[in-house]
């Protein structure tokens, strides 16, 4: 196999696997989050307005992890730089 | 958006030499014009009386709203924060609700990583600013090295690397958005990307949420809050609270003697 398939093959096969990974441990953290969110509001109910921004506060910082695996995945597949180079070397050849 | 262009940046309109006008460069500008018209147009006729405008009462409410949360996070006046902190808001909430309008090919100005990067950039300079506003220089530089010198390091990593995180969690959430979007109307144009668009307007309005909050979490947690400040807030919010309370027993009150 020629440089160029190697390339396309190994970034789209990591790119399925950065997110394929990426997406099981934000998904178990935010899982946690929220169920200890809601048994707190369940207890305190009072306390709604401050456990739901916190909630989503941390929601979003776990979250971030999983969207840097998704943009590290869109680069390998749209803007993939050894591809850029190699089809540039190539001739335009992709 | 074409499915290959991961940011508006590589939709160009207009170029010359190295002058290019980009989507990202014409939808921030469309964003503005609608936000300064609209505030415009709303304070033109601005009433204190029992009747006002419907543009009025939703403008009150958002910055009401605004200033509550800025009020709770903070635990002091907002009226400093409110100006920052509601540019913040309203700039990425409008900028992610505007996909929504039909015929009009709109992306997100906040789909581009330079777009949110500015914004990053903004928050930035803004927690050295209001800190040193609020202690003086010494101040803010005394929560370097609190508790310890030691830390140092691991502070100065902490304001850069918080920085990067919050350029990339918005320009991630966003593209994806767009993304899936243009990917489901290649794989299946039917009903699916209506879906996902509806998904998105949420996703838009906790991001901009989510952006604004923690830039006031950045911003409040380097200026160290002082004791009788807190005291001096907590103060007037229960005098409002009282002079509320009072005002709706008297409206009860007024009520019976009409019945």
């Amino acid at each position: 196999m020629d440089n160029l398939g190697l390339i396309g093959m190994i970034s789209i096969f990591t790119a399925g696997l950065t997110i394929g990974l990426g997406a099981i441990g934000p998904a178990l953290g935010e899982g946690r989050a929220v169920a200890s969110a809601l048994s707190a509001l369940a207890q305190q109910p009072d306390e709604s307005n401050t456990i739901t921004r916190t909630l989503f506060v941390g929601l979003a910082m776990i979250e971030s992890t999983a969207i840097y695996c998704f943009v590290v995945s869109m680069i390998l597949i749209f803007a993939n730089p050894f591809w850029d180079y190699f089809t540039q070397q190539t001739g335009g050849g992709g | 958006m074409d499915l290959k262009q991961i940011s508006p940046d590589e939709v160009v309109f207009w170029q010359w030499r190295f002058v290019t006008v980009n989507a990202t460069l014409v939808y921030t500008w469309v964003v503005m014009i609608v936000l300064v018209f609209c505030s415009w147009l709303v304070t033109r006729s601005l009433s204190t009386g029992p009747k006002i405008s419907r543009w009025q009462n939703l403008l009150e409410v958002i910055v009401d709203g605004i200033r509550g949360e800025i009020a709770e996070i903070t635990q002091q006046r907002p009226e400093r924060y409110l100006p920052f902190i509601g540019t913040l808001f309203l700039f990425i909430l409008v900028s992610n609700l505007l996909n929504i309008v039909p015929g009009f090919v709109y992306v997100a100005p906040t789909a581009s990583l330079s777009t949110t990067a500015a914004l990053a950039i903004c928050v930035f300079f803004a927690v050295p600013i209001y800190s040193i506003a609020n202690d003086g220089i010494l101040g803010y530089l005394k929560n370097f090295v609190r508790p310890t010198p030691l830390m140092l390091p691991f502070t100065l990593i902490g304001e850069l690397s918080r920085t990067l995180a919050l350029a990339v969690r918005l320009f991630g959430n966003v593209m994806s958005g767009t993304k899936i979007v243009a990917i489901l109307m290649a794989v299946a144009p039917l009903i699916f990307p209506v879906l996902m668009h509806v998904l998105g307007l949420l996703t838009g309005v906790i991001q901009a949420y989510i952006f604004a909050v923690l830039a006031m979490v950045y911003i409040a947690s380097a200026s160290r809050v002082r004791e009788e400040e807190v005291q001096e807030y907590r103060l007037i919010v229960q005098n409002e609270k009282q002079g509320h309370d009072q005002k709706l027993s008297q409206g009860h009150e007024g009520l019976k003697d009409h019945g």
